[in-house]
This record gives C-alpha cells, sequence and structure tokens, in this order.
C-alpha cells in the first residue's frame, strides 16, 4: 500500500492510518482471536456482597460440571505464595482471590478451568460459597470515621491511605484569609470508567522451552513482564509477553488483573494453554475505575479579579485496595497540576484517600494520573469566581493566564510549565465560536427566560511521563525508547516500548522516521507489543508516547543519520565534514548536483560501506528532560429545556495547542474521541453504588456510552507552541479533550441556569438532575 | 454473558412452533427477533429449557394495511414497520414516530413489534402505543386462534395473557378514521435506551372541531404500560385547548406511577409523564392542523 509516493514532508501530513484498512475491514487481531491445541477456558467466581466474611468455599458440585478441569481458591494461591499482588505504585497490595474475606461486590472469589467457555461458567455458577455479611461502607466520609475497618491486613489500623499535600500551606491560609474576595465550592468528580469496548483478558501457557508465553491486552507489555516475574518467581527471561491489537485502553489495561495471575497458574498446574476473557460486566465492576475525587475549591482574589491563592481539600474513594496505576512518585499523581493556567502566587493542595468496599482503583483514564480531577477543579473555581465578582468568564481568564512571557514557569505547586501563549489560544476560541453574539443573543434569551449557557475551559494538561527522577513503575524508571532498522531497499521498521490501542502509532512513528530520514513512511513498518523484539518501554498512556517515545524515535532516526552521513561521505568521495544533510539527502556542501539520497545510502551500508560498519540501524533510550504542557481553550454553548431539564449542546469549539503536530487527521481524531468521552463523563456516566455496595452500573444499559447519534458536532482548531525540549517540539495530544472538556460542559449549563440563582451542579448533569436544580431554584425564588 | 444450556428447535410452519410449545409448555419460550429474550438468557436471568425459534416462519413476517385495519405479523421486524410505504399517512403518525425511537437502529433490524409486546417490559415502546391505538393481539391456543384486546393481554410486568404453550400470531391495530393523528414522545438517556417515559397519544377529530375520541397512555409509569383513562375521557368531545390539554396532563401526571432507577426519580418521571402527554397532544392536534 503506497501511502505516499514523494515523501519529502512526512511531519504536519494529515496522511490516512495506515492501520485502519485493517481494522475497518475486521482483520485486526485481538486476544480473543487466539486459539491453541488443548486450550482450556477461565472464569471467575465473583462476590455478590459487597463486605462479607467467607466461612466456606465447596467446590464438589463445580468439579462435576462436564468439562470443568480444575476450580482454584485463595487458599490455593497463598499456599503457592501468590494470594497478593503488590499494585503498581507500590504501597499496596490486592488479593487475587479472595483470602478469608471478601471486599467489594465482584471481587475474585474462585478460578474455574474448564474445556469450552461454556463450561467454565456453568462451573462458576455451581461453586458454592457461603458469605457472613460484614458491615459495608460505601463512601470515603463514612470510611474517614474508622469505625469499621477494612484492612486489618495491613499494619496501619485505619482506613485512610494516605495523606498527601504540596505546597505553602500557611501561605495559602494567609492569602485567602487577606483576600478581598474568596469562593469555596465543593466539586465531585464521580467514579468513572473507561470502558474499553475490549474487555480485558489474556491467554498463557508455558511452551516445550517451559517459558510462559503470555498474549495479553496490555498497555505496557514489558512492565508486565517485569511484574509477573516479581509475582511470580518466573525467571524474567523465560516469560515472553505480546501484546496484540487493542481495542482501546484508555487507562483500563495498564493494572495487572487478578484473572491474568489465575491463567498463568492454571496454566501451569493443569499444563495446557488457559484463555481468560472478561465479560462486559467484570470490566465494569472489578477493572480499573477512574476519578471518585471530592475537592473542596477555594480561591482567594483582589476586587478586581487578581487570583490571589488556591487551596484544595480532597477526599478520594480507591475502593477495595490501593490498585492506583499512579506511575508518579506522588500518592495523588500529579494533581499539582491543579493551579491550571493561572498564576497564582500561593497554593496548596492535599489529598486523603480511603479504603471502601468498592471496586479498587483507580486509574488516569486517558489523562495524566489525577490531571482531569485536577483541571476540572480549578476551570470549575474560576467560573465560580468570574460569577461572585461578576466579571465575564473569559476576562477573568484573560486577567489571570500565565504570560507567554512567563515561560518557562515555575508553578506555585512545583511544576515547570515549558510553553504556551494562552490568551492567544483562548482569542483563537472565542473568535471561532463568536463570543460576543453569543453573548448578546444571551442576554437577550434571558430577558425572555430561555436558558442558554456559554461554558468555557481554559486548562492546562502536562503529559509525557516522565523525567525519571519523578515517575516510576515498581522502581522502573519512565524512560522509553526506539529501535529503528533501514532495510537495504530503503524501507525499515521501527519498534518502541510503546503499545498504540487506537493513537496510530503505526502511522505516526513511520512519519517522524520517514520526515528525519527523508524516506517513504508507507515504506516503514512499526512494530509494538512484543517484548521479545521491541526495547524495554513503560507503554502507552498518560500522552506519554509521542513526548517519550516518539522524541526516542527522533533521537535514533538522527543516529542513523550520523552513521549513513559517513557512508554518503563515500559514495560522493567527499570529506564528512563536508556532506551536510539538506532538502531531505546529502549532499557535499554547496555542490547541489552532487547529492545522494537515503535510499541510495541505505543500499550502500549493506552493498557498498567501504571502510564502515555494515546496517543501518540504532537504538535510542529517552528520559525526558521535563514533562510536555499542551494546553487548550473550549467553548461550549448550551440550551436547556427548563420543562424536562434536557440540555442541548448546540456548538461545541475545541482550540487545542500540543506543540508541533505530526499528522493533523490522528490528532483531530484524538480530539474528537476525547471530547466525547468528556461529553459522556459530563451528562451520562456515572459508576453508581447504592448504600449497601451495591454495583448498579454493570453493563451498557446503566453504563452509558454515548454513540455518533447523541454526540454533539465538534468544530476543532488549533495554536502552535511547540515545546522548546522536545527533539520535534512536539507535547502529546491524546488526553487534553478528555482533561479539558468536562468543565466546559458543567461551567455551561451552570450558566445557563445562573440567573436563576443555582452556582453547582455536579456530573453527571443528567436531566433528572438539572430539572432538579431548576425546580429547587424557583421553588425558593417563590 | 454465555447461557444455561438450553435446546434448540427451528419451527417451519406455525402449526409445527405450535406444537412445539404445546409439547414442552412452561419450558419453552418463543424466539422471535431475540432482542430481549438473547440478552436475559446471557445475563443467566432467563433460562429457558427450549427455544422454539419462529424466524422461520415466513408467512408471519406480513405488514398488510386494509380498509379495516392494519395487521402485523409476528416476525415483521421493526424496521419493515419504520420503513412501510404507508407509515408517512397521518393516520399512523403514533407508530411512524414510535417506529423511529424503539431501541437504536441495529436493534430494529431484528426486534419485532409482536416480540415486544409479549415481553412486556415495563418501559417498552410497543405496549404503550397499542394501548392508545386500541390495538388486539391474536393469540393461537389450543381451541384456536383468539383475539385479545391490549389492555387484557397486557397482565404484569413481563407477563401477557398468552398461557402456557401459546403463542402471538400477530397484533391488529383498527384503521383511524380520516381525522385522526398521533404522537410518540419519549425522553431517553440516549439512542437505544429504554424510555425514561414515554406517551403514546392519538387523537381523532369530529368535524365540528371537538375531539371524538382520544388514546392516552404511558409508558415506564407503572409495572406494564398504562392508559390514562382519565384523559382519554376528559379529552372526548371537547375542543381542543390550553387547558384541556393541562387536564389531560395532570390527568397522565396521578396515572403515572414509576420506579425510581437509573433513569430517573419517581417525582422526575411523574413529571415527565404529564410533560409527554401536553406535548403529544399538542403535537397530534398540530398534525391536523387543529390550534390548541
Ligand atoms: C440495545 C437494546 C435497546 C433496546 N431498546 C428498546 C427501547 O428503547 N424500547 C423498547 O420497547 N424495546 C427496546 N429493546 C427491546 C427490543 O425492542 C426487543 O426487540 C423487543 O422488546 C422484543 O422483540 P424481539 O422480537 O426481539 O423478541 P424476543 O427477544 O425474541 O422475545 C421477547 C419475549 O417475548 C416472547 N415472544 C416473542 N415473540 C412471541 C410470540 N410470537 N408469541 C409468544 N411469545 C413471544 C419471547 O419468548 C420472549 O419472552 C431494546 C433491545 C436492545 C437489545
Amino acid at each position: 500500500m503506497s501511502i505516499q509516493a514523494k515523501p519529502l514532508h512526512s511531519v504536519g501530513v494529515p496522511m490516512k492510518r495506515k492501520e485502519d484498512p485493517r481494522f475497518i475491514q475486521g482483520k485486526g487481531h485481538y486476544v480473543d482471536d487466539l486459539s491453541f491445541p488443548g486450550m482450556l477456558y477461565l472464569s471467575l467466581v465473583r462476590s455478590t456482597y459487597p463486605h462479607a466474611e467467607i466461612r466456606s468455599i465447596d467446590i464438589t458440585e463445580a468439579l462435576k460440571v462436564p468439562g470443568v478441569k480444575a476450580v482454584i481458591t485463595g487458599k490455593d494461591l497463598e499456599a503457592a505464595g501468590l494470594g497478593w499482588l503488590p499494585t503498581f505504585h507500590g504501597f499496596d497490595k490486592q488479593m487475587v482471590l479472595a483470602i478469608g474475606k471478601v471486599l467489594f461486590q465482584y471481587q475474585e472469589v474462585a478460578a474455574v478451568f474448564a474445556e469450552t467457555r461454556a463450561a467454565a461458567v456453568d462451573g462458576a455458577e455451581a461453586v458454592q460459597v457461603d458469605y457472613a455479611p460484614l458491615p459495608v461502607v460505601a463512601d470515603p466520609f463514612t470510611s474517614k470515621a474508622d469505625k469499621v475497618l477494612l484492612r486489618p491486613d495491613r499494619e496501619s489500623k485505619t482506613n485512610r491511605i494516605f495523606h498527601w499535600e504540596v505546597g505553602d500551606k500557611d501561605g495559602a491560609a494567609r492569602a485567602l484569609a487577606s483576600s478581598a474576595r474568596r469562593i469555596k465550592q465543593r466539586v465531585w468528580f464521580q467514579r468513572c470508567h473507561p470502558a474499553p469496548l475490549e474487555p480485558c483478558g489474556c491467554v498463557a501457557y508455558f511452551d516445550t522451552m517451559g517459558r510462559l508465553q503470555f498474549h495479553v491486552t496490555s498497555q505496557a507489555p514489558h512492565v508486565y513482564r517485569t511484574a509477573l516475574a516479581l509475582v511470580t518467581g518466573i525467571a524474567e527471561d523465560k516469560i515472553h509477553v505480546i501484546s496484540p491489537d487493542l481495542g482501546g485502553g484508555f487507562g483500563n489495561k495498564v493494572p495487572v488483573y487478578p484473572g491474568y495471575v489465575c491463567a498463568i497458574v492454571g496454566a501451569l498446574k493443569i499444563g495446557r494453554p488457559v484463555k481468560w476473557i472478561e465479560t462486559r460486566t467484570e470490566n465494569l465492576t472489578s477493572t480499573g475505575f477512574a476519578r471518585d475525587y471530592h475537592m473542596d475549591v477555594e480561591i482567594g482574589a483582589t476586587a478586581d479579579g487578581r487570583v490571589t491563592a488556591l487551596r484544595v481539600a480532597t477526599t478520594a474513594d480507591h475502593g477495595a485496595f490501593d490498585a492506583a496505576a499512579d506511575p508518579s512518585r506522588y500518592p495523588a499523581g500529579i494533581f499539582g497540576i491543579v493551579t491550571g493556567s493561572y498564576d497564582f502566587p500561593v497554593a496548596y493542595a492535599e489529598v486523603d484517600a480511603f479504603f471502601t468496599n468498592k471496586a479498587p482503583g483507580g486509574i488516569a483514564y486517558r489523562c495524566s494520573f489525577r490531571v482531569t480531577e485536577a483541571s476540572y477543579a480549578i476551570e470549575r473555581g474560576m467560573d465560580i469566581l468570574a460569577d461572585e465578582l461578576g466579571i465575564d468568564a473569559a476576562e477573568l481568564r484573560r486577567k489571570n493566564f500565565i504570560r507567554k512571557d512567563q515561560f518557562p514557569y515555575p508553578s506555585a505547586l512545583g511544576f515547570t510549565y515549558d510553553s504556551g501563549d494562552y490568551h492567544k489560544t483562548l482569542d483563537v476560541a472565542l473568535e471561532r465560536i463568536g463570543y460576543d453574539a453569543l453573548l448578546k443573543e444571551q442576554a437577550e434569551k434571558r430577558a425572555r427566560g430561555e436558558l442558554m449557557g456559554i461554558g468555557l475551559s481554559t486548562f492546562t494538561e502536562v503529559v509525557g511521563a516522565g523525567p525519571s527522577k519523578h515517575f516510576d513503575i515498581l522502581g522502573i524508571r519512565m524512560f522509553d525508547s526506539a529501535e529503528i532498522r533501514i532495510h537495504p531497499t530503503g524501507a525499515g521498521i521501527v519498534r518502541t516500548g510503546t503499545k498504540s490501542q487506537g493513537q496510530g502509532h503505526e502511522t505516526t512513528w513511520a512519519q517522524i522516521v520517514a520526515e528525519e530520514l527523508g524516506l517513504d513512511a508507507g515504506a516503514i513498518m512499526v512494530e509494538e507489543g512484543d517484548t521479545d523484539t521491541a526495547p524495554y518501554g513503560l507503554g502507552t498512556y498518560a500522552s506519554r508516547s509521542t513526548p517519550v517515545a516518539g522524541a526516542a524515535i527522533t533521537m535514533a532516526a538522527r543516529r542513523i543519520r550520523e552513521k549513513a552521513r559517513k557512508i554518503a561521505a563515500h559514495l560522493l568521495e567527499a570529506g564528512e565534514a563536508d556532506v551536510e544533510w539538506t532538502d531531505y539527502r546529502f549532499q557535499v556542501k554547496g555542490v547541489p548536483a552532487r547529492s545522494v539520497t537515503m535510499k541510495e545510502v541505505a543500499f550502500a551500508a549493506y552493498t557498498n560501506m567501504a571502510q564502515n560498519e555494515p546496517g543501518l540501524e540504532a537504538t535510542y533510550y529517552y528520559d525526558p528532560p521535563n514533562m510536555t504542557y499542551p494546553n487548550g481553550a473550549y467553548v461550549a454553548v448550551v440550551d436547556v429545556d427548563r420543562e424536562t431539564g434536557e440540555v442541548k449542546v448546540r456548538r461545541f469549539v475545541a482550540v487545542d495547542d500540543c506543540g508541533t503536530v505530526i499528522n493533523p487527521m490522528i490528532v483531530e481524531g484524538q480530539i474528537h474521541g476525547g471530547l466525547t468521552e468528556g461529553f459522556a463523563m459530563a451528562f451520562i456516566q456515572e459508576i453508581q453504588y447504592d448504600a449497601e455496595g451495591n454495583n448498579l452500573s454493570t453493563n451498557f444499559t446503566d453504563y452509558l456510552v454515548p454513540t455518533s447519534l447523541e454526540t454533539p458536532h465538534w468544530e476543532t482548531a488549533g495554536t502552535v507552541t511547540p515545546s522548546p525540549h522536545h527533539p520535534m517540539g512536539a507535547k502529546g495530544v491524546g488526553e487534553s479533550p478528555n482533561v479539558g472538556s468536562p468543565a466546559a460542559f458543567v461551567n455551561a449549563v451552570v450558566d445557563a441556569l445562573s440567573p436563576l440563582g443555582v452556582r453547582h451542579i455536579d456530573m453527571p448533569m443528567t436531566r433528572d438532575k438539572v430539572w432538579r436544580a431548576i425546580r429547587d431554584a424557583e421553588s425558593t425564588k417563590g | 454473558m454465555i447461557p444455561a444450556a438450553f435446546e434448540y428447535l427451528r419451527a417451519h410452519t406455525a402449526d409445527e412452533a405450535f406444537a412445539f410449545l404445546q409439547q414442552h409448555g412452561a419450558e419453552a419460550r418463543v424466539l422471535a427477533g431475540g432482542q430481549s429474550l438473547i440478552p436475559a438468557m446471557r445475563f443467566r436471568l432467563a433460562r429457558p429449557a427450549v427455544l422454539v425459534d419462529i424466524n422461520s416462519l415466513n408467512d408471519l413476517s406480513y405488514i398488510r394495511v386494509d380498509a379495516k385495519s392494519l395487521a402485523i405479523g409476528a416476525i415483521a421486524r421493526d424496521a419493515d414497520v419504520e420503513r412501510a410505504p404507508w407509515i408517512a399517512d397521518r393516520r399512523w403518525s403514533l407508530i411512524h414516530d414510535a417506529s423511529r425511537v424503539v431501541a437504536d437502529p441495529v436493534v430494529r433490524q431484528m426486534g419485532t413489534v409482536v416480540g415486544s409486546l409479549c415481553h412486556n417490559d415495563p418501559a417498552g415502546d410497543w405496549t404503550a402505543v397499542a394501548l392508545a391505538a386500541r390495538a388486539a393481539v391474536v393469540v393461537r391456543g389450543k381451541s384456536g386462534n383468539r383475539q385479545v384486546g391490549i389492555d387484557d393481554f397486557l397482565v404484569d410486568s413481563f407477563t401477557t395473557a398468552t398461557g402456557e404453550g401459546e403463542m402471538a400470531l400477530g397484533v391488529v391495530f383498527p384503521m383511524p378514521d380520516d381525522r385522526t393523528a398521533g404522537s410518540y414522545q419519549k425522553m431517553e438517556r440516549k439512542v437505544g435506551d429504554f424510555a425514561t417515559a414515554a406517551a403514546a397519544v392519538q387523537v381523532s377529530m369530529n368535524d365540528d372541531g371537538t375531539i371524538r375520541s382520544a388514546g392516552v397512555a404511558l409508558s415506564a409509569a407503572g409495572p406494564c404500560a398504562v392508559r390514562v383513562d382519565a384523559a382519554e375521557r376528559l379529552l372526548a368531545g371537547q375542543k381542543p385547548g390550553e387547558e384541556l390539554i393541562r387536564a389531560a396532563s395532570d390527568a397522565a401526571w396521578h396515572r403515572s406511577a414509576p420506579q425510581a432507577d437509573l433513569r430517573g426519580s419517581v417525582d422526575y418521571k411523574k413529571h415527565l409523564a404529564g410533560v409527554l402527554v401536553a406535548r403529544g397532544l399538542r403535537q397530534a392536534l398540530a398534525r391536523l392542523g387543529v390550534q390548541a
């Protein structure tokens, strides 16, 4: 498939995605497509109770089900030293199969292995578990009281997992106290789930060499290999992790789940390949959720709207185990980005996390860890402040933005923002949406009692984990890597430590190599996900692939270019110092007629290399000096039906600045996807538990995923402020729309209802909730 | 998501299907479009021992309109109704509206009107439509076929008047007279969701500008769809107007007895029942060129 004949410019070209024909034609290759001779199926017995003592587990009937081969329980695993699994953050551990008691509904209790998937499910149904219910702690505020101790297995006898703080506590308190104006609001970012269309799953077997072959839908295959070596004690060279095509991940496929350990144990014990594929319900109820942060936001300001201080106190619900997939050294990840795009002289943030009888997590759902929560808190806070001061929301932001000339900007909570032009990004957005005309229309509508709202979100993201001094998983520093091989004919292959799950790496990586080496992007193959062939890397999440692996690719390509220069000098019969790389070819300085292409050099590298080392390959491990800081200005316009609470998103303009854009079409696609997820969280999504700890959102009827039919129309645009420290100036973009958009929607709806006196509505803004807010506001008004 | 084991029987004629059902009695379930039954089986909420597949009964795929009625066979799909040539006729506007909002476009390719009536979900769409349009279901039993009026057919949540070993062959909607129009108003959280609340309305006018008769029904307002008798009575014989509509809407609010769930609270759903009936009446009247 020829993508492009003359690959002069590759970066900046909206090249069609190389992977799409495969996916669109149903030729993707997923874990569940795999089948091996003698393969068994694993089905898990899950707890029906949120909190209960396990009196007994009777597997007799299960073993009688035709086709069932074996059943294992927590006791069996404990005996083998595999009862618990360390969580990625390293601060806690998680039961693989329940031992003694269950701590959340749908927790893994027993594993059934059978000849067919149906027999495995029948077997799981036949396992008899006798539970004695225990008092349930269904929210972090109850948990805080420590009346019921959820984790007596831990050393510290409290439900509090951690208290973490950053910033100047006293300074912020003083500044708030002396501020002319201040606002305070509790906002809750509800529990969400990334719900990738392909749920989690694996196939495990031991080959004739005794090596564990582990096919798994993972965003971080190398991390899995190391984690499995640490957990199981199998030597790391005897573990081969392969991630085939992924049907989405969004952070859900970063943690290692109990089902994986069970599959491996089953394969070892029974000596046959074992497949485990979650159901949708299992995915929603037991694997990494996101958010669940209750945040008290306080902002102080001068009377004319200059911010003086920020203080945020958060109560976090982590569920039954602290299985947070947080790769940073800080318990609340990079929540410190909560000062956002604004020049706060002083700030303080604290997070208290608690155990509850809910599914363990959380994960960074399409964001760097806790950035979406932080961004939502500050963007809501700024709108509430604008309302309090009676200043236009755009004006207040302009007044407080970090100015272009302040970069690199040291934030009050310790980040060094790399670059940005926030005023410009906002101006582009306001012009695109026609802000002034909308304000006029809104004033007219308000006079008639119609509810129309305009919502802004001018967020700053922080992506590209990470500088290894701040980030690690189980101690492994968060660099990433690339290996490039250019073949004799000028085609090539790139391998990285990242793993695409819809981001389009097969195209973007090829474009970077093509750009750096003057080759045809259509002839550069990208391979990821195989730990035997790919260089070690930390995987794809947190918008880190382009900032980290993309940089590694660039640097590896430049290494190749340096070697190629030597060969070019030989071909051009010139001194190396006289050969320059210009216009995608090597030429003798100042003599365009005497030049060779990279393709010619590639051939010579294998056929006519003179005294140079043969071949044209390079590897690069990149440890970024800093994070990158993409930003954006989003504007939502909504109309609210007073009678029913129905909200129509009339328009949505998203202006993103992600630095240098490698493939604008892929970037736009990422933005569309992230905005759709932001829309979903804002209006319809929540993993809801009742007061007794029962999970109510167990399938797609009760956990809603929008389709094209209800998704608003997205208008996108961009500004470009390159990152000064990334070799291509790129920043990462996949998460920005998910991070930035929820606040825009909420700000718009609250703006629409503000004439009634409504100040805040928590997400998801269901029609019921919006209608109730209107009704309550109207009844208090009389 | 794997159903419990079951026996699968494919019927080739209605007689054969009926024989299978008679043979297996309470153990057996009819498989029509499978859009409700298969998910319930996969969650193991339904565990029939025997499935009698009626999808090969081509003589039950009919959708027929004649001078007296519209008849829809047991395996006519929602999508066939949605695309039927007669559907744009004002008299069928209630059915037309509903056919575009039942489930989602993919589900409508398989789902059937009759299957939906037999399933009798508390939040189903066709049940409310059938009430407002005063349909009847043709049931085949031991003593032959009988027509059961929809009010009698819908017994309770997921329960109908079809007895053990019986099956529904089709549904019949009486042909409304010329000066008739309807409206289906559904509030859903997203396309493909069951109703948070829904109202089915059908109005026939007299020449003198008074309402001859009205059908008003609600979905998601009780154990199964309900007729708002009080609204129907107070509309009949009256000249349309805002006050009349408000009275009908209030009647709907009173009649609605929903359950709170993730779609909404009781008071929100009751409120919607009133709002949607008012909107439905206004739209039906507008379709008739009547200013309310
Ligand atoms: C994603 C999704 C969204 C949906 N949304 C909606 C919605 O918004 N509104 C709505 O109303 N419905 C909705 N449905 C349900 C859908 O419309 C179903 O198709 C319909 O309710 C049942 O029709 P069916 O032909 O699929 O019946 P089946 O699933 O085949 O059968 C349903 C039940 O009726 C019985 N049955 C079927 N036919 C007969 C017969 N001839 N005689 C006796 N018993 C019979 C079956 O035994 C079974 O118990 C949705 C379904 C899905 C999967």
